[in-house]
């Protein structure tokens, strides 16, 4: 059994992360899981969250949504169908999104009728991205 | 004869032509690589996706309803999808696929054929023919994403567990190699047996959470989308070449043709020079002639 674990994080365009790492947190549809080398064999749909993995003491961070994650012999894979690297997020874009979501789904006086469901999911991935971007480092 | 001035006036019309094939077959080139890394980009995605959908189906059999998008049904109705470019002056490009399309609708047994037109070639094609086109998707080409992808597929899907059709029918052109690009049909809803890749592997006993066939639901849908991500990524790579093969023989029939005329043109005016020798020769000729009497 090795000591680390491989992590690879992939969306449909591009290879985002492909590290060996010591530790990786991940957003589970059902919630975040912690995996460590020696992890049992899991499969799991992928919530909107923050990936964190930590390489030995530095920890870095990634904001994903919908997808899947795959444990398997200590290799760590997340399917994401978004995953952006902190310095990647625009600071501006985020807080704009979460405001739009916000107004969408408080706002009472809808125009039209909001989707509350795709609403929520806006306002999910807006603080995902949020929470991201304001890890300093 | 061509006068000398005509020669050179289309020497330099097909100076420029030449000019323009040029700069099309560099713009594709370089359009063609980006297109090519996006393709290699794109690629551990989709494998992962394809070995996780194996494992799920092979787990998730064991329970006995399989989900909508697997379901085999026995109908008359098919949707056709035909990815073609925006823009011509490609090759045959945007003919093969057409021809391929015609070609599928004429030998499929189904009396009910609808389509979706991606590209505006395609669309023009099958709408001066009075085909319906139930929906046509044009103008996004140059920035293709993921989310065209989902768009068009979300719409296939919803087609299709709505029960407005029975099967949907991918054609569009493989990218095989710059100067390659071939026509290609696949089956994209009911998902087919063949792709869940049943038994090629041996299943990996995960841990699910949620059951497997929550993830399954979760997936099937993903793995439709990044199948039509792949086909339009595919043609869009494919378009690229063709335009860059269809501009280079351009580019060369140019130049054949501009050394051609330039022969020509040369012989001509070696002609008038003569003519005018001869002229002065005969008038000296005449003149001496005239002295002597």
């Amino acid at each position: 059994m090795a000591d680390r674990l491989r992590l690879e994080v992939v969306t449909p365009t591009r290879l985002v992360v492909a590290e060996t790492v010591d530790e990786v947190v991940v957003p589970g549809s059902d919630g975040y899981f912690g995996v460590l080398p020696g992890h049992a064999a899991f499969l799991t749909t992928l919530g909107t969250g923050e990936v964190i993995y930590r390489i030995d003491r530095d920890e870095f961070y990634l904001a994903v949504s919908g997808g899947f994650a795959e444990v398997r012999n200590d290799k760590v894979i997340v399917l994401a169908d978004a995953a952006e690297r902190p310095e990647e997020i625009d600071r501006g874009r985020a807080a704009r999104a979460k405001e739009r979501a916000e107004r969408r789904i408080f706002g009472g006086s809808s125009e039209e009728a909001i989707d509350y469901a795709r609403a929520t999911a806006a306002l999910d991935r807006a603080l995902a991205r949020h929470q991201t971007v304001s890890r300093n480092r | 004869m061509a006068t000398l001035r005509d020669i050179r006036r289309r020497i330099r019309s097909v100076e420029s032509t030449q000019k323009i094939t040029r700069a099309m077959k560099l713009v594709a080139a370089a359009k063609l690589r980006r297109a090519q890394e996006r393709i290699l980009a794109a690629r551990p995605y989709a494998g992962k996706m394809a070995e996780l959908l194996g494992n799920l189906v092979s787990s998730a059999d064991a329970d006995e309803a399989p989900h909508p998008l697997l379901i085999q049904r026995a109908g008359p109705r098919r949707q056709i999808v035909i990815i073609t470019a925006d823009r011509g002056l490609a090759g045959a490009f945007n003919s093969n696929i057409v021809r391929r399309a015609l070609d599928f609708i004429r030998q499929s047994s189904a009396p009910d054929v609808t389509l979706v037109v991606v590209g505006k070639k395609g669309r023009d094609f099958f709408r001066r023919r009075g085909w319906p086109i139930k929906r046509a998707m044009i103008g996004f080409w140059d920035g293709l994403a993921y989310t065209h992808a989902t768009e068009l597929g979300n719409y296939l899907m919803q087609q299709y567990l709505d029960g407005e059709v029975d099967e949907v029918h991918l054609i569009y052109n493989e990218f095989r190699s710059v100067a390659v690009q071939r026509p290609r049909r696949e089956q994209l809803l009911p998902i087919p047996r063949a792709e869940t890749g049943e038994g090629s592997t041996t299943p990996v006993d995960y841990i699910y959470e949620p059951a497997p066939d929550a993830i399954l639901g979760d997936l099937l849908p993903r793995h439709v989308r990044t199948q039509i991500f792949r086909a339009l990524m595919e043609s869009l790579a494919g378009e690229y070449g063709a335009r860059m093969t269809a501009m280079e023989a351009a580019t060369k029939n140019a130049k054949d043709m501009i050394e051609v005329l330039t022969i020509q043109y040369n012989k001509a005016r070696q002609e008038k020079i003569t003519k005018e020798l001869l002229d002065i020769v005969g008038g000296a000729e005449a003149l001496t002639q005239g002295a002597e009497a």
